[in-house]
């Protein structure tokens, strides 16, 4: 959980700051590496990664292209996926670039802009922490899933992968955008402030669904993902309301008195009403006093294809989208 | 009979008072004391003790054991005072070498422990595979250039995925006992897995080891100076003891027995096992939960001097209450007028309106309260304080407490409260969230009495598969639990396993879980 912060803050003390791209500053031809860890959780914890790992998979990607990368990108900024690619790109001397595959934080692989965009999953990098290399041409992105998995557990359960190798021009209207910048502007606008969730509501453009304390948590594992149900009972002002939220390892549907208040893709976070700080779905716990905030996802994520990925309905809900701003002036 | 050592003495050393029991061998109490805690601790804890040995008289013949909970490690860690230079060893590469060991440590702490760090090849897969053999030509050649540079005191040894194969760590042990004649700390024995969590508590071990002599001379010495034949042993995080040589390998478990030693004693004074425990001190009160007449145990990362450590510590819910908590028109605290209560509280004639004056004042007041309450008429009288501050103050502090048992209960109302520590007597008789409110005799001394009637245990955290072996291999990690029990003090015909946790992990090769036991029994005799 704190590894990835303790990987940047390390490399960049070694290597040196990392500067942040834009995608108009990079030129048509220009190599995109978007990076991301894959293994257990548990295992996570015990078997850090090696510094050498992003190197093995640069020096694949000269092979395989003729000419070295010149970024990285996070594959999803929300959580952990968002922060351990400064520590990749400090180590490869490289660059960020200022967006990612996401704009958010989601549970399945095929879940990113890349897909959505219609990008082929037509390469997987692989690389471990004694050092193996592994490519992989699959024929679609469910063999891509498929194989990127059974190499991850002959490797101990533990691997750096990169998918969908992209260059800037293809990556135009594929990645979404600016998103590293806007976490970077959401942690200095709410560290030190006097009021750290209003200036957090600010920033974000976000509609406030409730004020509260959480009187419950449920949950079961199933198919490697937490699913369940928090319930949160308003306080002061809001006492008497009553907000439930649907969990499958991120926050996916808000309910009150059965009408739906906001619905993935777009953001619902639960913060901790006096700091601010989000609090991820394995942490909600009973007793804690909280605010639950949803904003607007990235337009790609309202598109046909983008909802038929990552919609209510690729998740189980027999919901049709309607996008949370009309439905908090509805509400 | 008279001689028959039929008696035993707690010590919990407290941020404000040392605390002293003696209890007998039907578990009675039979003499107490409260002494202010010294800023070199040991003075306070000679005062505690002389006190209860002074209420024992001729009885003190009888004393057979004494335990000690103190701050000692604690305060050398936030501190950075006394602390040994300790050489830290990894075993794992080149995986882990994207986040070198001491990483996140305050620089300070780090200045003052390290003797250099290494990341050598060695370690397992999860699996059990190694990921290379351990690299003992590596070892000496770090340990060479660093005792080159500095004086190391000690070794830590952290290998990845030793709690499920620790033999790597084993191994560089035994090189750097007879090589270099070092101690070390080697991280199986230490904590569980999350690699530099374990990393951090083994390096802060080694650091301890002075201070673990330190500690343990002054006990030995104070009791050989009392004349005491009493085995001494200490108390540690999870509410049990460890002998002084146990303590002396593994200091870094005597920080954070505080809370557990006063939940263990509220559990055993009031007869109550599954209770929302409230521990009232000067400044601030203490939340905890027993379940089945242990501490509940906190899930989430602890965190000492700066430092993560991934120890398994009482669920504590600190709120900034106590009786020496200052009350102004505007609110209650945070401030405290700590262990200056006795001179500046309106009930003893002080100037200074506290939570004790408000309590009092709203009829709450401990069993001996001479002149409490004319001396806070007299105050009232004279307009130190107005009557409305004082009540409004009582309504702001149950509040708060009936919120934090809110929070500690986790949405369950049927457990009893159990009322502990010299402000006790602050808490309203009915609190929403509990079944009753206890308030078990000698409930001022809860912690020294938890320590006095602590078992010894053994810990085993570690992950096996869940094929045909399962079962075997969960014998073996319970008899492992148990041996360590043993080593730790206890009676081997007494000792059981107290708790089994297993977890089964996805997203590996074969299916595997994750399995926690914990044994504990009585002290051998």
């Amino acid at each position: 959980m704190r590894t990835g912060s303790l990987a940047a803050i390390g490399a960049i003390r070694e290597h040196g700051e990392v500067p942040l791209v834009h995608l108009d500053d990079l030129s048509d031809d220009a190599l995109i590496v978007p990076l991301s860890g894959i293994g257990a959780p548990t295992v996570s914890h015990e078997m850090i990664h090696s510094a050498d790992e992003p190197k093995r998979i640069a020096e694949e990607i000269e092979r395989l292209f003729g000419r070295p990368p010149s970024a990285i990108m996070s594959s999803e900024i929300g959580g952990s996926n968002g922060v351990i690619p400064v520590a990749w790109a400090a180590q490869l001397g490289l660059p960020l670039l200022d967006a990612d595959g996401m704009g958010r934080a989601f549970p399945e692989v095929q879940m990113v802009s890349m897909y959505v965009a219609g990008l082929p999953a037509d390469l997987v990098i692989m690389s471990d922490i004694v050092g193996n290399v592994v490519t992989i041409r699959p024929i679609d992105g469910l063999w891509s899933e498929r194989l990127a998995r059974a190499v991850c557990v002959a490797a101990g359960s533990s691997a750096l992968m990169a998918d969908y190798v992209l260059t800037a021009a293809r990556a135009r209207g594929a990645v979404i955008e600016g998103t590293v910048t806007r976490a970077i502007e959401v942690g200095r606008a709410t560290e030190g402030a006097a009021d750290p969730l209003g200036a957090l509501q600010d920033r974000l453009g976000a509609a406030r669904l409730i004020t509260g304390k959480l009187t419950d948590v449920e949950r079961r594992t199933t198919g490697g993902f937490v699913r369940g149900t928090a319930t949160i009972e308003g306080t002061g002002a809001e006492r008497g309301r009553r907000l439930t939220l649907e969990l499958q390892n991120e926050n996916l549907v808000a309910l009150e008195d059965g009408r739906v208040r906001a619905m993935v893709p777009d953001l619902i976070t639960v913060v901790d009403t006096e700091t601010a700080a989000a609090i991820q779905t394995e942490a909600l716990r009973y007793g804690q006093r909280v605010t639950v905030l949803a904003w607007p996802c990235d337009p790609l994520w309202r598109t046909p294809k983008g909802l038929e990925t990552a919609g209510p309905r690729a998740f189980g809900y027999d919901l049709d989208y309607v996008p949370v701003e009309e439905l908090i002036a509805h509400g | 009979m008279a001689d028959l050592p039929d008696l035993r003495i707690g010590i919990d050393v407290g941020g404000t008072n040392t605390d002293a029991v003696a209890l007998d061998a039907e578990g009675r109490v039979v003499a107490k004391a409260k002494r202010p805690t010294t800023p070199d601790v040991t003075e306070g804890l000679r005062a505690a003790l002389d006190a209860v040995l002074a209420e024992l008289g001729q009885g003190q013949d009888r004393v057979g054991r004494v335990m000690l909970g103190t701050t000692h490690a604690t305060n050398a860690i936030l501190e950075r005072r006394n602390l040994g230079r300790v050489a830290v060893l990894r075993l794992g590469a080149p995986a882990t070498t994207s986040v070198p060991p001491l990483s996140g440590w305050p620089d300070d702490l780090r200045a003052a422990v390290s003797a250099g760090e290494a990341i050598v090849p060695g370690g397992h897969y999860v699996d059990g595979r190694e990921i290379g053999p351990p690299g003992l030509d590596a070892v000496r050649r770090f340990l060479d250039a660093a005792l080159n540079a500095a004086a190391a005191d000690a070794v830590a040894v952290t290998s990845v995925f030793s709690p499920a194969s620790g033999e790597h760590e084993r191994a560089v042990e035994e090189l750097v006992k007879a090589e270099y004649g070092l101690p070390v700390s080697v991280s199986h024995e230490i904590g569980s897995l999350g690699l530099l969590e374990r990393e951090n508590a083994t390096v802060l071990n080694a650091a301890l080891y002075g201070v673990a002599a330190h500690v343990t001379e002054a006990l030995v010495t104070a009791l050989a100076e009392r004349g005491l034949g009493a085995r001494p042993y200490l108390a540690q995080n999870d509410g049990t003891l460890m002998t002084l040589e146990h303590a002396a390998r593994l200091p870094v478990s005597t920080i954070g027995s505080g809370p557990a030693n006063s939940l263990r004693g509220a559990a055993y004074l009031s007869g109550v096992r599954d209770a929302i425990v409230v521990d009232v001190g000067g400044t601030s009160t203490d939340l905890g939960v027993l379940a089945g007449g242990f501490p509940r145990e906190s899930a989430a990362a602890v965190e000492i001097g700066g430092v993560l450590t991934n120890f398994r510590m009482p669920d504590i819910l600190a709120i900034a209450l106590g009786g020496g908590t200052v009350v102004r028109s505007g609110g209650v605290g945070p401030d405290s007028v700590g262990y200056r209560i006795a001179g500046e509280a309106l009930v003893f004639g002080g100037s200074t309106a506290t939570m004790t004056d408000a309590a009092v004042a709203a009829g709450r007041s401990p069993r001996e309260a001479d002149g409490w309450h004319e001396r806070l008429r007299t105050a009232v009288e004279a307009g130190d304080v107005p009557e409305s501050t004082l009540k409004r103050a009582v309504a702001v502090a149950d509040e708060m407490v009936i919120d934090a048992v809110d929070r500690m209960a986790l949405g369950r109302t049927d457990r009893p409260l159990v009322a502990v520590g010299g402000g006790a007597f602050l808490l309203p008789d009915d609190i929403p969230g509990a079944s009753r409110v206890v308030r078990p005799e000698h409930a001022e001394v809860a912690n020294a009495v938890g320590a006095a009637i602590a078992l010894a245990s053994g810990r085993v955290d570690t992950i096996l598969p869940t094929g045909d072996s399962r079962t075997d291999a969960i014998e073996r990690a319970k008899e492992e639990a148990a041996a360590r029990a043993v080593a730790a003090g206890a009676d081997p015909s007494g000792v059981e396993i107290v708790d089994l946790i297993e977890v089964p992990l996805s997203y590996l090769s074969e299916p595997a879980v994750r399995i926690h036991v914990k044994a504990a029994g009585p002290l051998a005799r």
